[in-house]
């Protein structure tokens, strides 16, 4: 079977959810929606053993061949990983639903629509190999989330999370379009395979750094990475078991999905090792930094997952250094691969897991806020083991998941140090203490999220719902995931023989030939090394720091409300919405006068330009016929005329001098040879001086006459400009005349062709009898008009006196 | 105040159907001399103006009867259907035809399908123009 048809399943379920939804009343719509990650999860099982051998299978499915795109899904170790993690957690997380949303009081056709279109989009990301394609589901991926996160549309909250996240996303997305363009052009083709195989060609182009920066971003916005990470506590608006799925587990990992596939096409530029490394750790600091800060359960979750993310993001910086070295180094960077994977695992399965509890928390004593929760521990023992089991994973603490991929995180960090190429040598040593620190807060944040929520006494206050334990089907999947980061500790090298290796395989693609050739083997001890100092270390200051936690939380508030990064994205809205308003009502004016100003000045501006420019301007003397004493007096009495025009006083004299201006223009054709033309303008002018006459004796008075005229300095500019700019465009025109004039013709057949004499008609009936037909057109439209404007207007009065 | 034009209107009679008859003449010109439909049609509404300056807007109509608009309509119309006559004919849109023929009372005649055009383009030219200085001229 097309296994690539298998990623629209989740779509096709989507157009039916509504309908199973209306139907049949008695049964949650979840448990029909339950069936289809079941069945995915259960159909990609069945490739493990294909990655483990090291192979790669693919799909296709044509979409627009002529432009070379197309639907290609291809499913090695990475992408096997991602697909598993989707639909396993996506089938745990719609078993969890189930118990926590209501049947009648929430639109589940509309929950499990989106979430449906997003497993898709999410599915398709990862098993895309063509860079479109990859696109598309990325973008599906911003638009389902944007819908998920706004589901309690209702909510300002919930609004302004979902607009911030879909503004950030989409942003980021759209960076991305442009780098993979430019990878296409690069590489000359679409597929990701095939590019990571021009490598070569690619990496010395001019635009390979540029193509880099911008998939970063994409990357680094749907991650969450700093500074974009500020969409992600907002997001959690969403419902639970949203912010689970969507924003610990799958969404977010797709810009580390991005990182990984792309590693081995970038990982040769000291750009990507910097900045992915570099603010993977920033992130990780900054987030686990943030969380302590928090008083929201969910909010000290999502700046956790921010941390974590982190956290993965400088590994897979870390693994592309491994391209850098040979020999017995390259090992440990490609440790680091294995690590980011590993962790990458971890995170998903225990960060699922504390969000679960901390919904459940939420549905069942009505609060989030920590500061009002506690001694829940008696209460609710099956969520707090479950809570506790995912704290201490993250805190990275035996016997744990957590603790296995942080030792080999520190490794990694610690391997840095002696990377001698692009710099590492002197800021190196950096990278362990970040790392460090950061995991000391990591230690703080998790027994913070843990033990505030269950432990101590309970509060005073009342919560806004008697607590007690979740119902059964809600502890299911928290139950579940928990006993996978129990399990994992024990049995880190299976997972790693079948997934992890698999999946570095695919993510350091050259560097081996069969998954086994990854010559890492986890255990939980291995001697007395400095990580394992670290983490000693780690506990011992996390837990004083623990401590002592009410005397230094208050450090927190130093930093002022308006100096944050939400802060600076709220201004840059501000400024998007208002700013550009104020900006184009600054030059909107909404007065005729200013456009024509524009106009003008741009006319004027770029005629001058491009004659200088093309060096058009040309006189030719030669090419002058000789001044005569009618014409020179002629344009003596014109230019008379149009400075009357100008400065007249009153309206009456305006109209006379522009009759003078037209019988001088008469005159010209008069004295230039054109009969025709001289009596069409005297007859023209003198009938439109008499409408003009007409139409302005209605008119009230000018309202500059009467007082002195003002002189306004740039319309004169501006009006000597384009004086001047035609002036120039003319006589370089006639000047320079490029190919003989047709007029000939006319001349020589005028007669035996048209069976006429004058040239000025015959062409205006015959030659060019069509440009006439249209002109009377425009004159009979112009008629029409008038009429129609006068006694539609007379219509309309004598209408509104009726309503009198 | 009523002023006594009586010399105005009287000259006027005279004068109008000089100007007329130029346009006319200047109208059939066209094609050989210095002329043409659009001069013609804007001598004849010349006329008429003269006619609306020397009486008004009533008189005037009562005198020519016509609805402008509907001159528009017929000149249009005249303008097209020599146009596209030429299809009929298999030739392409616009091929004029003309020739020599013997009429009972003019004699010897050279014909121009291009004529019939052209007075498409003065009746839309007069009925046009009068249109407008009606309608502007009527209106209060």
């Amino acid at each position: 079977m097309e296994f690539v048809l298998l990623i629209f399943l989740p779509l096709v379920a989507a157009l039916f959810v509504p309908l199973l939804y209306k139907r049949i009343k008695n049964i949650h719509t979840g448990w029909f929606v339950f069936v289809i990650p079941v069945i995915l999860f259960i159909y990609y099982l069945r490739f493990i053993e294909m990655t483990m051998n090291g192979n790669v299978t693919t799909s296709t499915l044509s979409w627009i061949p002529s432009l070379d795109i197309s639907f290609i899904a291809v499913i090695d170790g990475l992408s096997l990983l991602f697909s598993l993690l989707i639909t396993g957690i996506g089938s745990l997380v719609v078993l969890y639903s189930i118990f926590y949303l209501d049947k009648k009081q929430e639109k589940l056709n509309n929950f499990y629509v989106y979430l449906l279109m997003f497993m898709t989009a999410m599915l398709g990301i990862v098993q895309s190999d063509h860079v479109i394609s990859l696109y598309l589901f990325w973008e599906l991926t911003s638009i389902s989330s944007f819908l998920l996160i706004g589901y309690w549309f209702t909510r300002d909250r919930s609004r302004f999370g979902a607009l911030k996240s879909m503004m950030i996303t989409v942003f980021g997305g759209l960076m991305m379009l442009g780098g993979f363009v430019l990878l296409s052009i690069m590489g000359d083709s679409y597929s990701i395979r095939e590019l990571i195989g021009n490598a070569d060609s690619i990496i010395g182009h001019d635009y390979f750094t540029l193509a880099l920066v911008l998939i970063l971003l994409g990357a680094f916005t749907k991650s969450a990475q700093f500074p974009f990470y500020i969409w992600l506590p907002d997001a959690m608006e969403a419902p639970t078991p949203v912010s689970a799925y969507l924003h610990s587990a799958t969404m977010v990992k797709a810009g580390l999905y991005l990182v990984a596939r792309f590693t081995p096409l970038f990982a040769f530029s000291e750009v990507w090792v910097w900045l992915v490394t570099g603010i993977g750790l920033l992130t990780l600091f900054w987030g686990s930094f943030f969380a302590v800060k928090q008083t929201d359960l969910k909010a000290i979750l999502a700046f956790s997952t921010v941390s974590q993310l982190g956290l993965i993001m400088s590994l897979l910086g870390a693994s592309a250094v491994a391209y850098h070295v040979d020999g017995p180094d390259a090992i440990i960077f490609k440790v680091a691969a294995f690590a980011a994977i590993f962790h990458l695992i971890n995170h998903a399965m225990f960060k699922g897991s504390l969000f679960m509890t901390a919904g459940i928390v939420d549905h069942e004593t009505g609060t989030r806020d920590i500061r009002k929760l506690g001694g829940l521990m008696s209460i609710m023992p099956v969520s707090f083991t479950v809570a506790f089991i995912g704290s201490m994973s993250m805190a990275g603490l035996p016997p744990f998941s957590g603790f296995l991929s942080k030792e080999l995180f520190l490794t990694s960090m610690l391997a840095l140090r002696d990377f001698e190429l692009f710099n590492f040598a002197t800021w190196g040593i950096l990278f362990p203490i970040i790392a460090w620190i950061a995991s000391v807060f990591t230690f703080v944040y998790s027994f913070y999220f843990v033990f505030k929520t269950f432990a101590g006494k309970r509060k005073r206050q009342p919560l806004p719902k008697q607590p007690k334990e979740a119902p059964v089907g809600m502890l299911l999947s928290p139950v579940i995931l928990a006993t996978l980061v129990v399990g994992i500790f024990f049995i880190p090298n299976i997972v790693g023989k079948m997934f992890v290796k698999p999946a570095v395989v695919a993510m350091q693609f050259g560097l081996y030939n069969h998954p086994n050739e990854v010559a890492v083997h986890v255990s939980a001890w291995h001697g007395l090394t400095p990580e394992l100092l670290m983490t000693l270390g780690i506990i011992a200051v996390g837990a004083l720091l623990f401590l002592t936690m009410k005397r230094w939380q208050k450090l927190y508030e130093i930093q002022p409300q308006y100096l944050s990064l939400n802060a600076l994205y709220d201004s840059l809205m501000i400024f998007g919405e208002s700013g550009m308003n104020r900006l184009s009502r600054f030059y909107m004016t909404g007065l005729i006068r200013t456009y024509l100003i524009y106009m003008f000045a741009f006319i004027a501006a770029i005629t001058t330009i491009m004659l200088f420019v093309q060096d058009a301007f040309v006189v030719d003397m030669d090419s002058f016929s000789a001044l005569n004493a009618y014409g020179v007096m002629t344009a003596i009495i014109l230019v008379l005329a149009v400075c009357m025009v100008l400065f007249a006083k009153t309206r009456l004299a305006a109209i006379i001098a522009l009759g003078g201006v037209g019988y001088s223009v008469a005159l010209f054709f008069v004295i230039y040879k054109a009969p025709d033309l001289a009596l069409t303008q005297l007859v023209i002018e003198t009938v439109s001086v008499a409408l003009f006459l007409l139409a302005f004796k209605f008119l009230p008075t000018l309202k500059r006459h009467g007082e002195s005229t003002a002189f306004r300095f740039g319309n004169f500019v501006i009006a000597a400009a384009v004086g001047v700019t035609m002036t120039l465009v003319a006589l370089s025109a006639h000047s320079q005349k490029l190919i003989p004039s047709i007029s000939e013709y006319y001349k020589e057949t005028v007669f035996t062709e048209a069976a006429g004499g004058n040239i000025v008609n015959v062409i205006l009936v015959d030659y060019r009898g069509f440009d006439t037909l249209f002109e009377i057109a425009v004159l009979a439209i112009a008629g029409i008009g008038v009429y129609g404007m006068i006694r539609l207007r007379l219509a309309r009065k004598e209408n509104s006196d009726e309503n009198k | 105040m009523k002023t006594n034009d009586v010399i105005l209107q009287t000259g006027t009679k005279v004068v109008f159907f000089i100007i007329f008859l130029f346009s006319i003449h200047i109208f059939f010109a066209g094609h050989f001399a210095p002329g043409g439909g659009f001069v013609g049609g804007l001598l004849t509404t010349a006329a008429i103006v003269l006619l609306l300056l020397a009486f008004d807007l009533k008189t005037v109509q009562k005198a020519l009867p016509f609805n402008f608009m509907i001159v528009v309509a017929i000149g249009l119309l005249l303008a097209l259907g020599t146009a596209a006559g030429s299809i009929i004919f298999n030739v392409p849109f616009f091929t004029h035809a003309f020739g020599d023929f013997y009429l009972p009372l003019f004699g010897e005649s050279a014909l121009h399908t291009a004529m019939i055009f052209d007075a498409g383009v003065y009746l839309v030219v007069v009925g046009s123009t009068i249109t407008m200085i009606q309608t502007i001229g009527g209106d209060s």
